[in-house]
C-alpha cells in the first residue's frame, strides 16, 4: 500500500516536533498570503484575470516568443533556444567557455535545478556559486532544494550556523543568531561576486513587447550577479513569456502576495540589454514545455508562475516536507509536474493529497493542482503505476455497492467487527490502525431501522 | 415536492443515528420525504482512489433510483459533491440527478430557506468545516478566497436554543480523511487529524459537530486511539435534537 511519498513521509514525521515546526512555517506564510489577498478588493478578479492573460499567453505564445527574442536581439541580446535540458547546459557551457569563465555566480532558478546544469558545468571545471541565500545554504551543504521559493526552510539555524563554522563563514563559534550568520554570508558572497566573470539569473516574466527579462528577488543577488560581471545569462522556460507591461502589472502583485505574503519583492529587476562592454545572452527552454501546453487533460499547468502558495497551504506538504516527494518540485504543482515530465517514476506522490483543494483556491493563475491530481489517479492504471492493493479494494467495493443483495447481508453482519479484538486490528496490513481506533458497527444499519419504522408508521396509521 | 433521501453506504452501515436525524428533520419540516430501497453507494470511493471507471455502475444505478425526485438530499458533503460534480462526466446520457442532488445543509439553507427549529441543543460545539463542504458546495466562505465570510452551516446551527457554536484556528484545514487517502498515507493522515483535532478541543467544545461522518469518523478514530475527551455528533443530529 505504501508509496514512495508514504515512505518518506512516514520518516520525517518520525519527529513530530520538526513536523510542527515545518507546518507552523509555511502556515505563517499562507496567514501572510491571506492578510495581502484580503487587502486588495479586487482580489478574485485579478487571479480571474491573471488565469486569463496565461491562457492567451499560452495559445499565443509562438508569436509572443518571436516577438520577444526580436526585442531582445534589437537591443543587441544574443538569444539562444535549447529544446531540453543537454542542449541548455551545452549552451550555458559554450557561452562561459568562449568567454573564459572560471566563476559564475548566480540568483535563484528552478530551471538551472530542472536541467541540473550545476553538477554540469562543475564537471565541466566552471565553479558555480549559488548567491541566494537558502541556495547557497543548501550547495554548502550538498542538499536539494525542499521548497521553490524558500528551499532551506527545512534546515534550522544551529544546522547553518555549526555548518558556516565549519566552513570558516562565520567566526563566533556559537553565535547561530540569523541577523549574524546572513552578515557573515555576505562577506562570503561579496569575494565570489568581485572575483565571477559571469552572472547567471533567472527570469520571472519576459516581457513580449520590450523584450524585458524581469527578475524578482528579496536579496538582491540577481543584481550583484548583474551588476558586478559583464557577461549576463539569463535562463528561461518558454513558459515565462507574458504579453506587456499591463500583463506584468496583474503578475507582479500576485506573485509576492501568494507567495511569500509581501505585497511586493524587494528587488524587481528588469534586464533589457547588456551593460556597455558587456554580453547578455538570454536562454529560452522547452524542455517538455510545449508537451504540457499540447496536453488536453493537463495544459492548465503551464499557466504556473511558480509562487509556491500551493506548496504553503498544502496540509499533505507542510506535515511532509519537500524531500517526500520524487521530484524536485514538491507540493501539489510538484506532483502535477513530475508526472507530466516521466509519469512512471513519479506515479509515487500522486498519493500525496487528501482533494482537500485548498491548493486550487490560493492558486493565483487557476491552476488547479488538486483537481488535477485527481486526473491523474485515474490515470495511474495506463502507466501500471496504480496502487495494486487499492484496486482491489476498489473492485470489491464495486462488487459490494454494485449487488444490493450481498450489500444488505454484509451490512446485517458487519457489527461483528466488533469483537475483533483491537490487537488483531493492529496488523501491519491494516493501515487505518496506525492512528485510529477501528469505528464501531452498530446492531442495525440505516435501512433496516427505515423498513422497522415504516412498518410501525403503517401498522399505527391502520390502528386510527 | 417529494424529496429522496440518499443515505451514503458507510452512512447506512456505520451511522444510521445519521440517516435517522435527517429523516427525522426533514419530516418535522413538513416534506414528502422518502428513502427509496436498493440504494448504496455513490461510487466516490472508488474514483477519489483512481479507479473512478468502476464508478460507472453505481452512478447509473443511482439515477435510475433518485431521478423520479424533485430533490435528492444526503447528510454527507463529499458524496453531495462527488453527485453533482463528478457524476455528469461519468453518465453516459444527460441526467437530472446531479442538479438535483443537495447535502442537507445546503438544502435546508438554500432551498427551504430555514429560519427557526425547534428544539434546544445546550453545548458548546465546534464546527467542522469538511473540505468538500466548503470548496466544492461552498457551505462556508473558503479561507483562501477574498469574498464576504459566510457559513451556512453555523446559521442553521444557531438556530437550536442554547447552542454555542465556535470554530477551531484554521477554520478548513482539511482533517487528513480523504478516502483512500488515510489508508495510502496513514502518516500524514493521521497526523492532520490529530492536529485538527486538538484545534477542536482548544475552542473549549464538548462536541465536534460536521456535515460529513467520513471526517468525523477519521477524527473519532484518532481521538479514541490518543484518548481524547471529546465528543463527535453529525449537525444533522444536533438540528434535529429535541424533535
Amino acid at each position: 500500500m505504501a508509496t514512495s511519498h508514504s515512505k518518506k513521509a512516514a520518516a520525517f514525521l518520525s519527529d513530530p516536533d520538526k513536523v510542527t515546526r515545518h507546518d507552523q512555517t509555511f502556515w505563517g506564510i499562507r496567514e501572510k498570503r491571506d492578510i495581502q489577498a484580503a487587502m486588495l478588493p479586487e482580489w478574485e478578479d485579478l487571479r480571474e484575470h491573471a488565469s486569463e492573460i496565461k491562457e492567451h499567453t499560452l495559445t499565443h505564445l509562438a508569436d509572443y516568443l518571436e516577438e520577444f527574442s526580436k526585442n531582445l536581439e534589437s537591443n543587441g541580446v544574443i538569444v539562444h533556444w535549447a529544446k531540453d535540458a543537454q542542449e541548455f547546459n551545452e549552451i550555458a557551457y559554450s557561452i562561459l567557455e568562449n568567454n573564459k569563465v572560471k566563476k559564475l555566480v548566480k540568483s535563484k532558478s528552478m530551471l538551472t535545478e530542472e536541467c541540473e546544469m550545476n553538477d554540469y558545468l562543475i564537471e565541466k571545471g566552471i565553479d558555480v556559486v549559488e548567491t541566494d541565500l537558502g541556495e547557497r545554504i543548501l550547495q554548502l551543504m550538498k542538499l536539494k532544494p525542499s521548497h521553490i521559493v524558500v528551499p532551506a526552510a527545512h534546515i534550522t539555524r544551529d544546522e547553518v550556523g555549526s555548518m558556516f563554522e565549519k566552513e570558516g563563514i562565520s567566526k563566533e563559534i556559537g553565535n547561530h543568531d540569523p541577523t549574524y550568520l546572513t552578515q557573515c554570508a555576505r562577506y562570503n558572497l561579496r569575494e565570489e561576486f568581485i572575483e565571477a566573470e559571469a552572472g547567471l539569473t533567472g527570469c520571472n516574466f519576459g516581457v513580449a513587447a520590450t523584450g524585458d527579462c524581469v527578475v524578482c528577488t528579496n536579496e538582491g543577488n540577481a543584481d550583484m550577479c548583474t551588476a558586478i560581471p559583464k557577461l549576463h545569462i539569463v535562463a528561461m522556460g518558454i513558459d515565462k513569456v507574458i504579453p506587456n507591461y499591463d500583463s506584468l502589472a496583474v503578475f507582479q502583485r500576485l506573485l509576492c502576495r501568494c507567495g511569500t505574503g509581501q505585497p511586493t519583492s524587494s528587488f524587481t529587476s528588469h534586464f533589457r540589454k547588456a551593460r556597455p562592454d558587456g554580453e547578455m545572452h538570454v536562454i529560452l527552454v522547452d524542455n517538455g514545455r510545449s508537451d504540457i501546453i499540447a496536453n488536453p487533460l493537463h495544459w492548465k499547468t503551464a499557466k504556473c508562475i511558480r509562487c509556491g502558495a500551493c506548496m504553503n497551504t498544502c496540509p499533505v506538504y507542510r506535515r511532509s516536507m519537500g524531500y517526500s516527494y520524487s521530484y524536485f518540485i514538491p507540493g501539489p504543482i510538484g506532483v502535477n509536474l513530475g508526472m507530466l515530465r516521466n509519469p512512471k517514476k513519479h506515479s509515487g506522490n500522486v498519493s500525496a493529497c487528501s482533494l482537500c483543494l485548498s491548493c486550487d483556491h490560493v492558486c493565483p493563475t487557476k491552476v488547479a493542482p488538486g483537481s488535477q491530481i485527481y486526473f491523474w489517479r485515474q490515470e495511474l492504471e495506463k502507466f501500471g503505476t496504480e496502487n495494486k492493493e487499492k484496486k482491489y479494494m476498489s473492485a470489491a467495493m464495486k462488487k459490494l455497492y454494485g449487488n444490493y443483495t450481498v450489500y444488505d447481508i454484509a451490512t446485517q453482519y458487519a457489527h461483528f467487527a466488533n469483537y475483533i479484538p483491537q490487537k488483531m486490528m493492529d496488523i501491519k496490513q491494516n493501515t487505518w490502525s496506525e492512528g485510529h481506533d477501528m469505528p464501531h458497527f452498530p446492531k442495525k444499519p440505516f435501512h433496516k431501522i427505515y423498513r422497522q419504522m415504516m412498518k410501525e408508521m403503517e401498522k399505527e396509521e391502520k390502528r386510527k | 415536492m417529494k424529496v429522496g433521501l440518499f443515505i451514503p453506504c458507510y452512512v447506512d452501515t456505520l451511522y444510521p443515528e445519521v440517516g435517522i436525524a435527517t429523516y427525522k428533520l426533514l419530516r418535522e419540516l413538513k416534506l414528502d420525504v422518502e428513502y427509496p430501497k436498493r440504494q448504496t453507494c455513490c461510487g466516490q470511493p472508488m474514483a477519489n482512489g483512481g479507479f473512478q471507471r468502476m464508478s460507472g455502475d453505481l452512478v447509473e444505478k443511482f439515477d435510475d433510483i433518485f431521478k423520479k425526485y424533485d430533490y435528492i438530499v444526503t447528510p454527507s458533503v463529499s458524496c453531495a459533491a462527488f453527485v453533482q460534480f463528478n457524476h455528469p462526466q461519468l453518465h453516459k446520457h444527460k441526467c437530472s440527478t446531479p442538479e438535483k442532488t443537495m447535502e442537507l445543509v445546503q438544502f435546508l439553507h438554500d432551498v427551504l430557506k430555514v429560519k427557526e427549529l425547534p428544539g434546544n441543543f445546550e453545548h458548546i460545539v465546534s464546527v467542522h468545516n469538511s473540505c468538500h463542504g466548503v470548496r466544492e458546495l461552498r457551505l462556508s466562505s473558503p479561507s483562501e478566497e477574498h469574498i464576504p465570510r459566510y457559513n451556512k452551516i453555523i446559521d442553521l446551527l444557531k438556530l437550536k436554543k442554547g447552542i454555542t457554536v465556535k470554530e477551531p484556528e484554521r477554520s478548513d484545514e482539511c482533517c487528513g480523511f480523504g478516502g483512500m487517502f488515510a489508508i495510502e498515507e496513514p502518516g500524514v493522515s493521521s497526523r492532520m487529524g490529530d492536529d485538527k483535532v486538538k484545534r477542536h478541543i482548544a475552542t473549549g467544545a464538548e462536541f465536534i459537530t460536521g456535515p460529513d461522518s467520513s471526517c468525523l469518523m477519521h477524527m473519532q478514530g484518532v481521538a479514541h486511539k490518543k484518548k481524547y475527551n471529546i465528543q463527535f455528533m453529525h449537525v444533522a443530529e444536533i438540528l434535529a435534537a429535541g424533535i
